[in-house]
């Protein structure tokens, strides 16, 4: 055994268009540890891995591999090094065979040519050893469930015969089967002296697997301890920091809010069962649930994207599901989308700050068939003032923006429609505090003008501090409707699994 | 042997666009033999094959810059360098034919090589990069070949463009008339020629970690970085081999005409038949999908229905009409899952 | 300089670079003419006008081309669109000619706009087919041979004659260029294309209707290349087969040429103008200098490769 510890950063920092993303970390790893590390999203954690898998150069400090240093220029050089990461965003290649992507790299040759069958024989001795024998070797990528393809992706990490093994998330599509497998897995691991750094939100997990816990915060390692040294009330106010009273706007006393949108038994393809819902004028209705329950595709729905919807919509006086977003944005429904991924949904990244904020509401600035750049200019400078967004040229493009001010603009793009129905898919994900607490006071006042706002959020924290209602949604339908002192934090998660409330006494 | 069957099954479903490809060139292919006046011919057969040979080689070259969802606009153009060039070279002494098709081959790959170079370290698109390529490579086409012409060693145009047979009895490597011989004597040189080249480079580099890096590109270049796979060599060996396979058909057709001829409209109108070839062929366009051979069954599909021009009495200028109706029907048929997609932000992946 | 350069906003590098390279152009030109002929004809007015005038028919398809590319898309239909549209004016003539031709393009663009935005087939392939079904109907139309009907005199006056000294063509041109500009500065429509050329979801999700757009653009550029063969004809008195087939490859080297990137989102009409200028100037150059073809065709590939070299790179690929 060594005396330095398999992996060692030293004073690491990385900055992205001038906002930091790591300031001076130290951090190292041991052998044979599972080691997790936590932190809200935007704390650096995924820089952290990208960094330490070659994904990312750092742009200050250095790394070092039982004790030697280390500056690899890619992942193939971290891999040869033996540090293997499982990514949130697959690696797989999804028009070549299970077979193929797991061996992708560094087949097995004979004759300079990759040898197909000791390739399969790999895949499925790989593929046993995770209990994914039902898995066919041969079967595209793209044809496998995305749980699968999660499994495929551990099985190609294990190929590679990792030294140190970076699980990012990688539990989250699994099956609860699956799950357990990865546990018996990484504990298997252990005895070999692998180590291991999990990545993940559920703290139970965490309790259960690791026996080293790291929590960063705004880019910094904030402490490192072993398990069983805090409480779960300690770990969290360690990764929300000082800031996390206070942060929701004061709720409004209840009142009786006239049904706006009116949702009754929505179905779609497999993924909406009969799901209704109303949504009052002045109201902000929480939607909840466990991730991909069907929270995106009621908003799509509604909006008008999905083909072969069933069901009854009203918004006001208007019936019928809209036919596009162009027939949903325009008078009598106006309804407004911040959908779920501004990158690529969001937002035409390369474009300016100005065409961006302009995309929804040309003909709000034209006079006749053409653009006025009066009011075009005027429309631009009230949105950036209204939301606050900090920019230096309306001409920038918006890729230069931080993902806060990215978000903004997104939303200041739809308010500039004045749209009486809002949904919000999850507008605050990989967002800093400050521009969420901004976010949290900016829909208030919207519901105070009267609209009607659906808000899906993957954080139970801010469904209970921003909503008056908040809809649970299980498997395509909605499984409970919780108000005013019934929001609580035990509820939701009771009501997300679909068991009620009183069975189930523990949080998380 | 069911699991062998469960195999075959499996590959038919993921090839299904390859598997459609072969049926519609067996069913072309055998309903012109019936309605062939002769009938089925050996001389038939060669003269078909003939004909289709650069085309054959100019299709299998666009196919691999596709599969990394890119374009090659300059594969006609360097068949045509390809061809001015053995117009030149491919004469004299036996030793001196073979140095000349083997600097043919060469030209067209050193070219293709170069073509990889610009797209990788100059960081240009593809079909921007390969247009003014191609535009380089029809100029120095007609700097070697400025009028049509050229002088191609008789015995090698008589010999590769007709059967086994001839072969044989050219060069007299034995009695063509052995008895052992006469079950394979009848097959058309060209025939072969594509079945050596195409299959014999084409399958085993598919099977090559740069061959797979190449499908990894097309599908996900993402992943493909993520996984530590040699993208740069890959993307120069792709257009390598476009320049290999370009300068085969450029080769063949010079011998087969015995002669160059530098015609910018005809190595326009390659480029594009390869890009509808590979099409046809089961390609997609958008990369990671498909293969060589698949473009191989497209162009010959092509060829198929030219030649039906010639026996039935349709007029024959109607055939750039049907050539681009059966192109339009064809891709039009694939577009059918358009109509299924539920959700449209499916339809912009 | 360097730092000037750098100072130059991504948009403008290609339109500053380009015009530098036609001063370049011209100039070495002049040094070539005056040392062998002792004259200067590439500084006279009425040169440039006239190389202009030619230039107005590629000026004309690169500006239709060039919305289709705005969209990352490619309309491959343009040559036989501009013969079909030529050969149908003539073949009509009288006072339909002119509106017959542009129905022709119009027709063109529908089918290929619906191809590409409603069946959602790659418009490298769409518009392929598109333009081999075009050369069949028009192969078919004339029996192969050139066609004899002549170009009407409203044709001839907008190809051939002048106003006030300047070539006619060239204020078609300028027509064409003002409807553009307008179309893509100061319209809906035009923003969109920008938009649904940079990300189709994110512009369909604004509510943009994407396949609209694509399907007006396809129908902008079948338009555009209809002018042109219905110059391209008054100017030569007659449609005939292939005349198209010369404009298609300069036409896309033009726009992208022009700073226009390949796979769409972003680009600005003058440095399309510029573009051509550059295209047509150097193609004078090289016919003053009595090149032979084979150097033209290598100093045209050699030109596009440099000057994208220059300002056309993709970023680096990183994760």
């Amino acid at each position: 055994m060594s005396e330095h510890p398999f992996l060692q950063l030293t004073g690491v920092s990385k900055y992205f268009a001038g906002t930091r993303a790591l300031e001076s970390v130290d951090f190292a790893c041991e052998r044979g540890s599972i080691h997790a590390v936590l932190g809200e999203n935007g704390a650096g954690k995924s820089t952290l891995i990208k960094i330490i898998s070659g994904v990312l150069k750092p742009d200050t400090g250095s790394i070092s591999i039982d004790g030697m240093p280390v500056d690899y220029a890619s992942p193939a050089d971290a891999n040869a090094a033996g540090i293997v990461c499982i990514f949130q965003e697959l690696s797989l290649v999804p028009d070549l065979t299970v077979a193929d992507n797991i061996s992708l790299a560094q087949p097995p040759r004979r004759f300079g040519m990759i040898d197909r069958r000791a390739q399969r024989e790999i895949a499925e001795h790989l593929l046993a050893r995770i209990k994914c024998e039902d898995v066919d070797p041969n079967a595209l990528v793209r044809d496998l469930s995305l749980s699968r393809r999660q499994m495929v992706e551990i099985a190609k990490a294990l190929g590679k015969r990792p030294r140190l093994l970076i699980l990012d998330e990688a539990t989250s599509a699994l099956t609860r089967n699956d799950v357990e497998t990865v546990y018996g897995l990484l504990a298997d691991l252990r005895q070999d002296n692998v180590a291991s750094l999990f990545i993940s939100h559920r703290m139970n997990e965490v309790e259960r697997l690791c026996d080293t816990l790291s929590v960063f915060r705004n880019g910094r390692h904030v402490e490192t301890f072993a398990k069983g040294e805090k409480t779960d009330g300690q770990i969290v106010r360690l990764m929300i920091g000082r800031e996390v009273d206070a942060q929701f706007p004061p709720k409004p006393a209840p009142t009786e809010h006239p049904a706006h949108l009116r949702v009754n038994a929505l179905s779609w393809e497999k993924r909406l069962k009969g799901a209704s819902l109303t949504v009052g004028r002045g109201e902000i209705v929480g939607l909840g649930g466990l991730d991909g329950q069907g929270q995106k595709e009621l908003m799509l729905a509604l909006f008008g994207v999905l083909r072969g919807v069933e069901g009854r919509v009203e918004v006001g006086e208007t019936s019928g599901v809209p036919g596009d977003p162009a027939i949903a944005k325009q008078a009598p429904r106006r309804i407004a989308l911040v959908p779920e991924d501004r990158k690529t949904e969001g937002l035409m990244l390369p474009m300016s700050i100005a065409d961006n904020l302009l995309a929804a509401s040309y003909a709000y600035v034209s006079v006749g068939p053409f653009i006025s750049p009066a009011l075009e200019s005027q429309a631009v400078s009230e949105a950036v003032a209204r939301l606050q967004i900090k920019i230096g040229d309306p001409q920038d493009a918006v890729a230069t923006l931080s993902g806060g001010n990215q978000q903004k603009v997104v939303i200041a793009k739809w308010l500039m429609t004045d749209p009486d129905v809002i949904l919000l898919n999850d507008p605050t994900r990989g967002i800093d505090v400050g521009t969420k607490q901004e976010i949290y006071r900016l829909m208030r006042r919207l519901a105070d003008e009267g609209r009607a706002i659906l808000f899906y959020s993957t954080d139970y924290a801010e469904l209970i501090g921003c909503c008056e209602r908040v809809a649970i949604m299980y498997d395509g339908a909605i499984v409970a409707e919780l108000t005013g002192d019934a929001v609580t934090e035990e509820a939701i998660v009771a009501a997300s699994l679909n068991i009620h409330a009183g069975a189930f006494g523990v949080t998380q | 042997m069911s699991s062998k069957l469960a195999n075959l099954a499996s590959s038919i479903r993921q090839n299904r666009a390859f598997a459609g490809a072969v049926l519609m060139l067996l069913a072309l292919f055998v309903l012109y033999n019936i309605l062939h006046p002769r009938g089925f011919s050996s001389a038939v057969l060669i003269q078909n094959a003939n004909e289709s040979v650069a085309i054959v080689f100019v299709a299998m070259a666009q196919t691999i810059p596709v599969l990394l969802g890119g374009l090659d606009l300059s594969v006609g153009a360097v068949m045509t360098l390809s061809a001015c060039i053995a117009s030149v070279l491919v004469n004299g002494s036996p030793l001196q034919i073979i140095m000349g098709m083997v600097a043919t081959l060469l030209a067209g790959t050193a070219f293709g090589f170069c073509n990889g170079l610009i797209v990788v370290y100059g960081r240009l698109q593809p079909i921007i990069a390969t247009l003014a390529t191609g535009a380089i490579a029809m100029g120095l086409a007609l700097f070697i070949r400025p009028k049509p012409g050229g002088d191609v060693d008789g015995d090698l145009n008589w010999a590769v463009t007709n059967s086994l047979w001839d072969f044989v009895d050219t060069y007299g490597f034995f009695d063509p008339d052995a008895a052992w011989f006469a079950p394979v004597a009848w097959i058309p040189v060209p025939l072969l020629i594509i079945l050596v080249f195409g299959a014999g480079v084409w399958l085993p580099f598919r099977r090559t970690v740069i061959g797979r890096t190449i499908y990894a590109i097309g599908s996900a270049e993402g992943a493909a970085y993520m996984s530590g796979l040699p993208i740069n060599r890959a993307k120069i060996a792709a257009f390598t081999l476009a320049g290999f396979f370009a300068a085969c058909g450029g080769l063949y057709l010079a011998i087969q005409t015995a002669s160059g001829n530098a015609d910018i409209t005809q190595a326009g109108a390659y480029t594009l038949n390869s890009i509808a070839a590979v099409v046809l062929g089961g390609t997609s366009l958008l990369g990671g999908v498909g293969g060589a051979l698949g473009s191989l069954i497209g162009a010959l599909i092509l060829r198929v229905i030219s030649f039906y021009f010639r026996i039935l009495s349709i007029d024959p200028l109607l055939q750039p009409l049907v050539e681009g109706l059966v192109l339009l029907a064809a891709v039009s048929l694939g577009a059918v899952r358009v109509f299924r997609i539920k959700n449209r932000l499916d339809l912009f992946r | 300089m360097t730092s000037a350069f750098s100072r130059l906003r991504p948009d403008d590098k290609p339109v500053v670079i380009s015009a530098a390279f036609i001063v370049l152009i011209l100039i070495l030109g002049t040094v070539y003419t005056l040392a062998t002929q002792g004259t200067a004809p590439l500084f006279s007015p009425n040169y440039l006008l006239q190389q202009l005038q030619t230039g107005a028919f590629l000026g004309i398809v690169a500006a239709g081309m060039m919305m289709v590319i705005l969209l990352g898309h490619i309309d491959l239909s343009v040559p036989w669109t501009l013969t079909a549209a030529a050969m149908m004016a003539t073949a009509v003539g009288g006072d339909m000619a002119l509106p017959t031709g542009i129905a022709v393009g119009v027709a063109v663009g529908l089918i290929n706009g619906l191809g590409v935005a409603y069946l959602r087939i790659p418009s490298m392939i769409f518009t392929l087919g598109v333009d081999s079904v075009m050369r069949g109907l028009m192969v078919w139309h004339t029996g192969g041979f050139a066609p004899q009907d002549q170009a009407t005199p409203l044709m001839r006056f907008l190809a051939a004659e002048k106003l006030l000294g300047i070539p006619v063509a060239i204020f078609v041109w300028l027509f064409v260029s003002v409807v553009i500009v307008t179309i893509l500065g100061r319209t809906a429509f035009g923003r969109s294309i920008y938009a649904t050329g940079n990300r189709e979801a994110a512009a369909y999700l604004s509510g943009i209707r994407t396949r609209w757009v694509i399907v007006g653009a396809f129908v902008i550029s079948g338009v555009c290349a209809a002018i042109a063969g219905i110059l391209l004809a008054g100017y030569s008195t007659k449609a005939y087969q292939g005349m198209g087939n010369a404009f298609l490859l300069p036409a896309i080297a033009a726009v992208v040429i022009g700073g226009t990137r390949i796979l769409g989102g972003r680009g600005r009409y003058v440095g399309t103008v510029v573009g051509v200028t550059l295209i047509v100037l150097l193609n004078s150059v090289l016919s003053i200098m009595q090149m032979p073809e084979a150097g033209r065709q290598v100093i045209y590939g050699t030109v596009i490769v440099g000057m994208l070299l220059v300002y056309g790179r993709d970023k680096q690929l990183t994760a």
